[in-house]
């Protein structure tokens, strides 16, 4: 057990730091679109200095970091709390997919610009009757006269209203088992088929999309992975999605305990000893999700890849979030009720926590299944 | 950056669980725990194989290992429940290692390591020390007061009264002393260290009883299917394990900061030995609700670990006492109060 970073853990660690000390993008500007570019011009920069794509291989761009390197990267970013790059979802997901299941026309016709953050991509697989029960998804995909003819809705989807591509699960086939129908496209955003509609959160921010698709079309060549394994290819995604997640979250959330700290030292209640057990029992749950984080980290090391545990950390954030947002709006007591506080937001905000990204009844349920091998509920 | 024990160490959890399933079947344990009486043997046993020394220096007739392996060792004690007065005897040789003067060493560390002439520790309020395990055993006791500092006593200069206590896998007595001398180094990196200790025992404890509810909830059928398919009982499972794993990196990271990173360990300590306390406590509580009647019954082994765990929340400071010295650690220490 050495808990210590290598010399080149270190100077990675080192390197990162002195550039995000000289180049950090500033404080995000207000409103959508000034934010958007943003992100977008951070991505470019991030690109030129050789940290986007960081677990991509060097061949395809990337930096072929370690995870280790990764789950540092994603520490120091929230340190600083960098931006996330404008292309968030084509960094975790859609170059991943690619560079797994792509043809090499594929690899070389979408990953640069993924990285560079040219091409935005979004992500289109949840529907408005397809959730947690994703593959009993609707949207319909006909071929006819050589490409791909799509009709239904998708929902969640962020960044549609800024994507090129949409990372799009649709049936291909009605007549077999539901996980089996399933085909993955990349589907061109840029046609007048597919409609963006904001969807306001409770936050009453426009943070997701909904998609209305009406006989869209896909070039045949779009199709990634094979006709029928949709499934397959999903859910390489959300393994993605979850593995490189830990440490990064852990990090986010330890800078807004420190927060926290501050907000009961300005409020002067930090000789109360219900709030000093409160704030203890959090640094601790905030402590626990990091070291579980990188326990996990080193059983990917070892075994490959990342095991159903990694559904542990996804949880243990979202509980951690909300429970801290929580104590945040109770000392702020009357002043919590401000629609303009900051702490009000983030406590509405948490609310999404456990249900976005896989809802923790799910990860519950895949906990009991695969990691307990509890029988199946089905 | 490598969060797994080394080979040797793998090889130590490997021996310490083989031999305690061995020497400890379940009837075994439950034989002992009905006598109130400890395994002679075993813990002779054990003590050639070097565990009652692993962390105690070579020169003191210890192996000269870390806080790792002890944590290592005193996981698997708890995971089979073992009725062998190791908690306190550590206790006792992490006090007087880590906060003993070199005579204090030489006089008891020996006994300790060889595991002939055992220690324990309490820990006294308003006088007396109300929760000291294996005092009725042992040849000396260090007593931590309320400022942190600590005395060394023989046994037999010491009031000690045996009572029954809840958890039968274990003895308690009741310890009033006057007098001692001092320990003269650090009192709290050994106070530390215990805690972490029997963090990691409560791991061992807590894995137990998730494993029980895991088993039985494969088994056990109502209404046609086994009771684990839904949800009501296999999301209980799965909060256990979330518990389980928060409380072992706990114990895990507060065994390393011991040996690697000291700075860290006042923090780490009090975490795992706050989180575990709770933690064991609540699996241990919904492990019997998973097991339904039967998990209430003398006759299931159940028992014995739900009060083994709720006795170590409360031996060697409560959550609530060491979530306190992280407020303490983080927020510092509130005003005094009128």
């Amino acid at each position: 057990m050495d808990l210590t970073l290598s010399p080149s853990e270190q100077s990675f660690r080192d390197e990162l730091r002195a550039w995000l000390a000289d180049n950090h993008p500033g404080e995000e500007p207000p409103g959508d679109d000034a934010a958007f570019d943003h992100r977008r011009k951070w991505q470019l920069q991030l690109y030129e200095a050789g940290y986007a794509g960081l677990s991509w291989p060097k061949e395809y761009g990337g930096r072929g970091a370690s995870l280790v390197e990764q789950a540092l990267f994603g520490e120091e970013m929230a340190r600083v709390r960098a931006p996330s790059p404008a292309n968030v979802l084509g960094l975790v997901m859609g170059g991943p997919v690619v560079m797994h299941h792509g043809t090499d026309e594929q690899k070389e016709r979408w990953l640069k610009a993924i990285l560079t953050g040219e091409e935005i991509w979004c992500q289109g697989f949840s529907e408005p009757e397809s959730g947690s029960d994703l593959a009993s998804l609707k949207t319909k995909a006909v071929k006819s006269n050589g490409e791909w003819v799509v009709t239904g809705q998708k929902v969640w989807t962020t960044f549609a209203h800024k994507a090129k591509w949409c990372m799009l699960v649709a049936r291909t086939d009605q007549d077999v088992p539901k996980h089996q129908g399933l085909t993955y496209f990349i589907m061109d955003m840029e046609q007048d088929a597919v409609q963006v509609r904001p969807l306001y959160q409770i936050t009453n921010q426009p943070e997701f999309n909904e998609l209305f698709i009406e006989e869209a079309r896909i070039p045949d060549e779009n199709v990634v992975g094979g006709v029928g394994n949709g499934w397959g290819v999903a859910i390489t995604t959300l393994m993605n999605e979850r593995a490189g997640l830990g440490a990064a979250s852990a990090a986010g959330v330890r800078i807004a305990l420190e927060e926290l700290k501050d907000l009961a030292r300005e409020r002067g209640v930090t000789d109360d000893p219900v709030i000093r057990q409160r704030i203890a029992q959090i640094a601790i749950e905030v402590e626990l999700l990091r070291l579980n984080a990188w326990r996990g980290l080193t059983q990917i090391m070892k075994h490959g890849v990342p095991g159903p545990e990694g559904s542990l950390p996804k949880w243990q954030w979202s509980d951690v979030n909300q429970a801290l947002t929580e104590l945040a709006v109770d000392i702020l007591g009357e002043d919590g009720a401000a629609w303009d506080s900051n702490w009000t937001y983030r406590l509405l905000r948490s609310r999404a926590n456990s249900i976005e990204g896989g809802t923790t009844e799910i990860l519950k349920n895949i906990i009991a299944e695969r990691v307990l091998g509890l029988p199946k509920l089905r | 950056m490598n969060f797994d024990f080394t080979d040797d160490q793998q090889a130590i959890k490997r021996t310490a669980n083989e031999l305690l399933a061995a020497r400890f079947k379940p009837e075994r344990m439950r034989e002992l725990a009905e006598a109130g009486a400890y395994d002679d043997d075993a813990w002779k046993e054990m003590s050639e194989l070097g565990w009652a020394g692993i962390f105690i220096d070579e020169e003191h007739g210890g192996q000269g290992l870390g806080i790792v392996e002890l944590v290592i060792l005193m996981e698997e004690l708890g995971y089979a429940l073992a009725p062998v007065p190791f908690l306190s005897n550590a206790a006792a040789g992490l006090a007087l290692q880590f906060a003993g003067t070199d005579e204090q060493k030489e006089r008891w560390l020996p006994g300790i390591a060889s595991g002939e002439a055992r220690g324990t520790v309490g820990v006294l309020r308003d006088g007396e020390a109300r929760l000291v395990p294996d005092a009725d055993s042992a040849e000396v006791i260090v007593l931590i007061a309320p400022d942190g500092s600590s005395t060394v006593v023989e046994a037999s200069a010491a009031e000690v009264e045996p009572f029954e206590a809840m958890d039968r896998t274990r003895r308690f007595a009741r310890v009033r002393a006057d007098g001692g001398e001092p320990l003269g180094g650090d009192h709290l990196a050994a106070a530390d260290r215990v805690a972490t200790a029997i963090s990691a025992e409560t791991v061992g404890v807590a894995q137990k009883a998730m494993e029980m509810a895991v088993e039985y909830a494969r088994d056990r059928k109502q209404f046609g299917r086994p009771i684990g398919s839904y949800q009501a009982v296999s999301h209980r499972c799965a909060q256990m394990l979330l518990e389980v794993e928060g409380s072992r990196s706990g114990a895990y990271f507060a065994g390393w900061c011991a040996d690697a990173e000291p700075e860290s360990l006042p923090a780490a300590a009090s975490m795992a030995k706050a989180y575990s306390s709770d933690a064991g406590w609540r699996v241990c509580g919904s492990s019997l609700q998973v097991h339904g009647g039967i998990g209430f019954t003398w006759e299931h082994d159940l028992h014995f670990y739900l009060k083994r765990a709720k006795t170590n929340a409360m031996l060697y400071g409560s959550a609530r006492e060491h979530r306190e010295r992280v407020a303490e650690l983080s927020l510092g220490q509130p005003a005094a109060v009128a």
